[in-house]
């Protein structure tokens, strides 16, 4: 039976079912201390004096570290993606702060005792003195003449200024019709549902350190972290177990696993820190948090010419790992989205602000493009009076323009747009759909409908490019395919799933490849001592990149196994064919050998052929030759209760093309993950600072994740173009949804709205903001910018 | 220095055993289920008591246990996710959990089964829109919920389809 492309159910579920998982909240080491942190209530202060005292004294205590501990002993926490021509303004981020806090939640001291209790009281007693400084929060404040500077090091705020694309103003001199709007993206915080989470243990034998920790990619923590520890790397080993989520927050190097693991090293003892969710909230990177001037240039016909965009992205007070990248090279080289627009132009302006540190969040800088061009095409639409679908539908690219390289010299592999958008509207049953509207309308009733076009970045990506766009790392991945004399298979990979569910679609390859039952495969990860090297998982890359090494590794295998078959058969190599899990004599099929028993051949070595070493087992490293270019419409209906300013999801569709399915089952799950994570975008989710620099929404209490009784059924369809360089024909699909759903939910909102003449309105589209939109617009003062509490 | 918290004799029932414990009074039941018992199938997700990862059964009823103290539970029945499986194998709530793949990363998967664990107990049949409100104390950051909607209804059949679906509850 063919296992590819059947929805196999997963082998990780029984364990995480029946509270047999690990995640690292749950470790418990011998003698081990817990760790906890003090964090300044400021966005932005002087520490004026910090006294430990009568902290160190408390009972149990065994050390309380702060910045000034810290200095020539660890390095600064580092920022490693560096793109070149971006003007960027690294400055140094200490651990523990020294003598300026810069955020809400920057850490200030360490505390480590016998139990968190002790931890607690001993906190209560730090006493610290600060000089509570003007903050600057929102990026448009911090890029005023005379603005707090969040680093006094700087001249100004301005992090990052990065430019791509041609000159555009002829352009838009020229055009028939321009449009333009400012775009608010606001920030949001991730929420995985574990929270970070890291024990670390320091054997003064070996002089090793152990760190089990909550990381998308443990070989980039053992390089990161060995280096700011100043320890050599291979003392140094990071596991990452049972991962709750991370959508992008689990990839960044923080201070908080280097302190644990510092403190073990000094205290020779294992220490435990735990997130707690408030802390979460202002500790651990936040995503998004854009305003944009966006333009589209275009002729009344509906031909899209240009689009011009000016971006200010919010970076925070400190540039995480991966930060200067994703509102530059993840988000700038895309903003031309599914269609084909021969000129365009992008500025962004990367901007210190004392606010939490932002970095990838599910989409990275992917969602801000396809956000910002959707609602352009809607907006442009409007204002030709065309329907909005007829405007992409001619400007989309055509399947016979792939391989297609966009305004930014980026090149998409493959693609049958308009496939994908006649299968949606299909499902929609847009002639339906537009009666039902015209219906509601005549009733007075809010009904809209949003339909995007996108296409995505992702499956990163070639390491080439990578050196080329300042990433201080390659993006290759590697796996190792070991067979064992019983012909059980072991796969070493160095990506690191948490939640994707690789466990079984990589062992659904293998099995394929193989021949061999499910049953006898394990796909191990996440541990730097048992995986010789690997990127990780986020960019969607799981299954694009490290399922290509796989495949590679696999076809290693086989061909020495055939080698070996071909001297038990007594037969040519190349008269020698695999299929099913044995090996056959070509044209003589009573001739074969089972994959298992040319594995225990191969171990016992009893007779091999010539040059053939013993043992079964290969590895290989794929990088790939581009990014995959996943793509798709998705389309939205909703209805605005005009009374209360709610909005309803009633129906919601989605048509992706992710290549080829691996497993259905675990795709169709990604795709309805990340479209909820969307609509959390579009109407509910939102950061909130006050002008002080306090996080407004620090709690789940406060932040508003998608509910289950909020929420429609999501219906999903795919169509199925492959990769045309990737080994399995994937694309990669963990992203898509969060890239595709949120304008689609906002412009079938704004659908909804325009009979009140509403063109325009900042997310998230809370029921508060919707109904004063309404009333507004009842009032006569509609078609403004709704953006009452945007920072 | 804080006061000590005094220990406080309790008896009570963990996944059928039943245990005399001398407890601290602020002992919470997650903290007592987790680190006492090093039951870690129940997790702690939040410090508001919003996202429902550590919900087990307190005498048949879904309760969070991070805002039970464990000396208020004398003489109480408490089933965790680790007390789900019967001996034959699988409840049928975590086989339809994976048939449906109602679960991606796990962390709060712990918590909804036991959620609707009660939510079965008390409306054995029901509807995606009472599914859908009785998740209502839980969050899911991967699914999109729509999968576990689907198994919990997949569930309810199940037990409904097997004779004397009562039996199919750990007490």
């Amino acid at each position: 039976m063919a296992v590819l492309g059947q929805s196999v159910p997963r082998r990780e579920d029984v364990r995480l079912m029946t509270g047999r998982g690990r995640y690292t909240a749950d470790m418990v080491r011998p003698g081990q201390l817990y760790a906890i942190m003090l964090r300044s209530p400021h966005a932005h202060a002087r520490i004026r004096s910090l006294t430990t005292e009568r902290a160190r004294a408390y009972p149990g205590v065994h050390a309380i570290y702060t910045g000034r501990d810290l200095v020539g002993r660890i390095a600064p926490i580092p920022t490693a993606w560096l793109p070149p021509g971006s003007d960027l303004a690294v400055t140094e981020h200490p651990a523990l702060a020294l003598d300026t806090v810069r955020y809400v939640g920057d850490a200030v001291a360490m505390v480590v005792a016998d139990s968190l209790e002790a931890a607690r009281e001993a906190r209560n007693l730090i006493e610290v003195d600060y000089d509570v400084l003007p903050a600057v929060v929102s990026v448009t404040d911090a890029l005023r003449e005379n603005a707090p500077r969040v680093h006094d090091s700087l001249p100004t705020n301005l992090a990052l200024h990065w430019r791509a694309g041609v000159d555009v103003s002829d352009a838009f001199r020229t055009a028939e019709v321009t449009v333009r709007r400012t775009i608010v993206q606001q920030r949001l915080i991730p929420n995985p549902m574990e929270p970070r989470a890291a024990v670390a243990e320091y054997d003064p034998g070996q002089e090793s350190l152990t760190l089990w920790a909550t990381s998308q990619n443990p070989h980039i923590h053992r390089l990161l972290v060995s280096s700011v520890l100043n320890m050599p790397e291979h003392r140094v080993r990071v596991i990452a177990q049972d991962v709750g989520g991370g959508f992008g927050s689990k990839i960044a190097c923080y201070p908080d696993e280097v302190l644990v693991s510092f403190a073990a090293r000094e205290l020779r003892r294992p220490v435990k820190w735990v997130e707690e969710r408030q802390e979460h909230f202002v500790a651990t990177t936040h995503g998004r948090d854009h305003v944009e001037e966006v333009e589209l240039a275009g002729r009344r016909d509906g031909t899209i010419t240009a689009v011009r965009v000016k971006a200010l992205a919010n970076l925070g007070a400190y540039l995480s790992t991966a930060a200067p990248g994703v509102p530059t090279i993840l988000f700038g080289l895309i903003v031309t989205g599914a269609y084909d627009i021969p000129r365009a132009s992008v500025e962004v302006m990367g901007v210190y602000t004392n606010t939490t540190p932002v970095d990838a969040y599910r989409g990275a800088g992917r969602p801000e493009a396809t956000f910002l061009i959707e609602r352009l095409v809607d907006a442009f639409a409007r204002e030709i009076g065309m329907d909005p679908i007829a405007v992409r539908r001619k400007n989309l690219i055509r399947d016979e323009q792939f391989p297609y390289t966009n305004a930014f010299s980026i090149t998409y592999d493959s693609g049958r747009y308009q496939a994908a958008l006649d299968l949606a509207l299909q499902a929609l049953d847009l002639p339906r759909f537009r009666e039902e509207q015209t219906a509601a309308r005549r009733e007075g009733r809010l009904l809209g409908l949003g339909v995007t076009t996108y296409v995505e970045m992702c499956g990163l990506g070639p390491s080439e490019v990578a050196g080329a766009v300042g990433f201080q790392g390659g993006l290759w991945e590697h796996a190792l395919v070991r067979i064992l004399p019983t012909g059980k298979v072991m796969v070493m990979t160095g990506i690191s799933p948490h939640g994707q569910g690789e466990e079984t679609t990589f062992a659904q390859v293998v099995s394929d490849r193989l021949g061999c039952p499910l049953e006898d495969i394990e796909i191990m990860h996440g541990d730097t001592d048992q995986v010789s090297m690997g990127w990780g998982t986020y960019g969607s890359r799981s299954t694009a990149v490290g399922g290509g090494a796989l495949a590679m590794a696999l076809d290693r295998v086989i061909d020495k196994a055939g080698r070996i078959a071909a001297h038990t058969l007594e037969a040519d190599v190349a008269d020698i064919t695999f299929d099913g899990g044995r090996f056959s004599v070509r044209g003589a099929p009573d001739r074969s050998v089972s994959f298992a028993e040319v594995a225990l051949k191969a171990h016992l070595a009893w007779s091999l052929p010539a040059g053939v070493e013993p043992g079964l087992e290969a590895q290989a490293s794929y990088d790939p030759a581009n990014f995959t270019y996943p793509f798709g419409t998705h389309a939205a209906v909703v209805e605005v209760a005009r009374e209360t300013g709610e909005v309803r999801v009633l129906r919601y569709i989605a048509v992706d093309d992710c290549g080829p399915l691996i497993n259905p089952m675990i795709v169709e799950g990604q795709v309805r993950g990340g479209i909820v994570q969307g609509i959390g975008q579009a109407l509910w989710e939102g950061a909130v600072y006050d002008e002080t620099g306090q996080l407004l929404s620090a709690s789940l209490m406060d932040y508003a994740l998608p509910k289950a009784r909020f929420l429609p059924p999501i219906e999903v369809l795919h169509t199925e173009t492959p990769s045309p360089h990737n080994p399995l024909g994937v694309k990669g699909v963990g992203e898509t949804g969060t890239i595709a759903a949120t304008p689609t939910v906002v412009n079938a909102v704004l659908d909804a709205l325009s009979p009140l003449g509403i063109s325009d309105l900042s997310m998230p589209f809370t029921p508060e903001r919707v109904w004063r939109a309404i009333r507004d617009a009842e009032k006569g003062v509609g078609g403004r910018n709704h953006d009452h509490d945007a920072v | 220095m804080p006061d000590p918290v005094s220990p406080t004799a309790v008896t009570l029932t963990v996944n059928g055993e039943t245990r005399v414990e001398s407890l601290p009074a602020n002992l919470l039941l997650s903290e007592y289920l987790r680190e006492h018992l090093r039951l870690t199938g129940t997790h702690v997700g939040c410090d508001t008591s919003q996202c429902g990862a550590c919900t087990v059964l307190v005498d048949g009823l879904s309760v969070k246990a991070c805002t039970v103290l464990a000396v208020s539970l004398d003489k109480s029945r408490v089933v965790t996710v680790e007390g789900l499986a019967r001996p034959e194998g699988l409840h049928p709530l975590q086989a339809a959990f994976q048939a449906r793949h109602a679960l991606q990363c796990g962390f709060c998967t712990p918590g909804v089964l036991m959620t609707a664990a009660g939510l079965l107990r008390e409306t054995p049949r029901p509807s995606p829109s009472e599914i859908r409100a009785g998740l209502d104390g839980v969050l899911c950051r991967c699914t999109g919920y729509e999968n576990i909607v689907a198994a919990i209804s997949e569930a309810a059949e199940s037990i409904q389809a097997a004779a004397g679906g009562d039996a199919i509850w750990p007490s």
